[in-house]
């Protein structure tokens, strides 16, 4: 017996060093599996015409206001994330995060709640609302486009029922509002910065350690270096950036933190693999002995939570709450932008990353236009188009690739 | 003598109008193998989803070391150290190899899935099968027909079972692999496991197997010690031949069998 497998001859893909990465990776892309490329090209090349049509766009002062514009709505798509990844989907989180948000304002004007109560309240009843809504879906076995289409239209007429008469709620200035009108002083963001580029580092060498004292194949050192100098780029370029406006946003710091929670969740927790598990094939989740319906209750969970978080984010930008929070394209730009990023609707396939990637291409679309005064008619069109192409190209680059169930 | 690792009397299944089990009694000693063999459509696979919990017998008790188990869930099963694999395989095409074998009872350090530990044991267990794949972290998707089954079966022996129930664990592999599979059993029955294990080969069957029991139209029709049995005793239970269609039957039976069936 021995403790290491065959090398099967026809195997191409043998090389672990930088060299046989690139061509591997050549070989992966000319084969038809781009993964992220498409996006992060597409999101180039708009902003690249964005640019070119108006100098405007890549100022400081609007990076930042585009930063600020998609947090409440990329934590969305963070949640909706989950539920895709179980092959279904939930409609209802624009209520959800309109509905949880103006319960926070009722309880900080009419109640008389501090910031930090309000604040867990609502998101308490984002918890709960995805109880049920999972409950619904796995217990009454109700499909989930019935239970967050019910969602999505009880939980607004809940919003306009809690906002009342007026049917407006200003936020006084407080905490909430911090998180859009305060900023981080230079020297934190590139604090920040630093702890990002330092943990990945040493989370990505600690793993490679751990492979190589264990005997396995640990991929080339230059590589992971690159890597590292990759986001070490990436995030000085955007704190340089901000850094020469206000500062990192306090909300692109609770939008950061929630995708790094989700991203771990998903990939290193027994939770997250059990989720791709049931998304992939749930008889398989089953025979396993995975409790299917206590993930898919807690997909749903997340989902409507994060909502509420969003919802959260969302009125601190508004500084206020109104009966149209939470509707209008909200739900929709959510969805597009997990979908964009490459989270796929059959279930199994996706990340919390895409939904961030997605989430800037439909920010940047959204910041571009109105910087050159496009009517939304415009805005409309161009994302439904960009919709169609991505996953047209996720969908034709999947063709060469196995597909069974 | 010590009571079986496994025991099951009067079990039944019905799906609607057919009653795929009725009154099945079956028992496995540690470090037995038992064959089920039967037609198609003879309700092993149901007997088999019973015993593991995917799919509940209607009716019926099992008994695991002598003591009454009540199996409803594939987690009960799992508690009770009975492994499975299936027919179908059940795997998860999303997912790699590793996620694959690992799938429902991952180990954790940290509360974080040991990726590391479960590639290392993933290594071993299949070079201990000579399963031959491209790589543990290859999409289950990508996989052959033979390769997906190999790693069904690996997966059935992480985490120490103590019944394993193999669903034609055979049927798309290689000549290799198939002796590799069938060695395999008998590793198992030395290690005082107890083994069921569904073939439509009865080559395979006689070559690896203590006894034999056959399930006819849903209920047992027929139980035979290996080494005494002869091929056409089986072959008899398994078709329902009365003696003077035996012959027939056989030859029907053999000719199947050169055509190249199963
Ligand atoms: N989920 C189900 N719903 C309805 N009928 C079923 C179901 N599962 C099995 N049956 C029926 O039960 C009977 C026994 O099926 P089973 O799969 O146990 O046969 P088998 O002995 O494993 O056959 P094979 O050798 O073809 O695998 C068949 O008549 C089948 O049609
Ligand atoms: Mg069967």
């Amino acid at each position: 017996m021995s403790t290491t497998m065959e090398k099967d001859p026809r195997l191409t893909e043998t090389d672990r060093s930088f060299g046989g990465y690139v061509t591997s990776a050549g070989r992966r892309i000319a084969s038809g599996d781009l993964g992220s490329l498409p996006v992060i090209v597409g999101l180039v090349v708009t902003w690249i015409i964005f640019t070119l049509l108006n100098d405007r766009f890549l100022s400081a002062l609007n990076i930042t206001n585009l930063m600020l514009q998609i947090a409440a709505t990329g934590t969305i798509a963070v949640g909706v994330t989950f539920v895709l990844l179980l092959g279904e989907i939930d409609l209802s989180v624009g209520s959800v995060s309109g509905v949880t948000s103006a319960i926070l304002a009722v309880l900080i004007t009419r109640s008389g709640w501090g910031n930090g109560p309000a604040v867990v309240a609502a998101v308490v009843v984002g918890v709960l609302i995805g109880l049920i809504h999972g409950t619904l879906f796995t217990k009454a076995r109700m499909p989930a486009f019935v239970v967050t289409l019910a969602g999505l239209i009880g939980w607004q007429g809940l919003q306009l029922y809690v906002l009342g008469q007026g049917g407006s709620i200003n936020i006084p200035d407080g905490p909430v509002t911090a998180l859009t009108d305060q900023f981080l002083v230079p020297a934190y963001g590139w604090g920040l910065a630093a702890i990002c580029v330092l943990g990945f580092g040493a989370v990505q060498f600690t793993r490679r350690t751990a492979r190589s004292r264990a005997g396995l194949p640990t991929g080339d050192v230059t590589l992971l270096i690159l890597q590292i100098v990759g986001l070490a780029v990436v995030l000085g370029v955007t704190v340089l950036v901000l850094n020469a406006d206000r500062g990192v946003p306090m909300v692109i710091l609770v939008y950061l933190v929630i995708i790094v929670v989700c991203a771990f969740l998903l990939r290193r927790t027994s939770f997250g693999r059990h989720l791709f598990a049931v998304g992939g094939n749930i008889e398989a989740a089953r025979r396993a002995g995975i409790r299917v319906d206590a993930v898919r209750i807690a997909a749903f969970t997340i989902s409507s939570a994060l909502a509420a978080v969003g919802g959260i984010l969302a009125a601190s930008r508004l500084t206020a709450v109104t009966q149209s929070s939470g509707g209008g394209d909200v739900l929709l730009y959510a969805i597009a932008a997990a979908v964009i990023g490459g989270t796929s609707l059959f279930g199994g396939r996706g990340s919390v990353w895409s939904a961030l990637l997605g989430m800037i291409v439909i920010g940047s679309i959204t910041n571009g236009l109105d910087l050159l005064s496009v009517s939304s008619a415009v805005r409309f069109m161009v994302i439904g188009l960009v919709l169609v192409v991505a996953v047209l190209l996720d969908s034709l680059s999947r063709r060469g690739q196995p597909q069974r169930r | 003598m010590d009571a079986p690792a496994l025991q099951l009397r009067g079990a039944s299944k019905r799906f609607g109008a057919v009653q795929a089990l009725e009154g099945v009694d079956l028992d496995v000693r540690s470090g037995e193998v038992v064959a089920l063999v039967g037609d198609n459509g003879a309700g092993k696979s149901t007997l088999i989803k019973g015993i593991a919990g995917v799919q509940p017998f209607d009716e019926g008790e099992i008994s695991i070391a002598g003591a009454v188990a009540r199996i409803m869930t594939p987690q009960q099963a799992a508690a009770y150290g009975i492994a499975t694999v299936y027919q179908d395989l059940a795997l998860c095409d999303n997912l790699d190899v590793v996620a694959n074998l690992f799938l429902g009872h991952e180990p954790l350090k940290l509360r974080r899935l040991d990726e590391t530990s479960m590639e290392k044991q993933a290594h071993t267990l299949l070079a201990e099968l000579s399963v031959r794949i491209p790589s543990v972290r290859t999409k289950v998707a990508s996989l052959s027909g033979g390769q997906r089954q190999s790693v069904a079966i690996a997966r059935s022996l992480i985490g120490q079972p103590k019944v394993v129930l193999l669903d034609e664990p055979t049927a798309a592999l290689g000549v290799a692999q198939t002796a590799q599979v069938l060695q395999l059993v008998s590793r198992l029955r030395e290690q005082g496991l107890a083994v069921i294990l569904i073939s439509h080969n009865l080559a395979d069957v006689f070559a690896v197997s203590d006894r034999i029991e056959v399930l006819r139209l849903g209920r047992n029709g027929g139980a035979f010690r290996t080494s005494e049995a002869r091929n056409e005793d089986v072959v008899a239970a398994i078709t329902g031949a009365t003696q003077e269609r035996f012959g027939q039957a056989l030859a029907e039976a053999q000719a199947e069998h050169a055509g190249g069936g199963e």
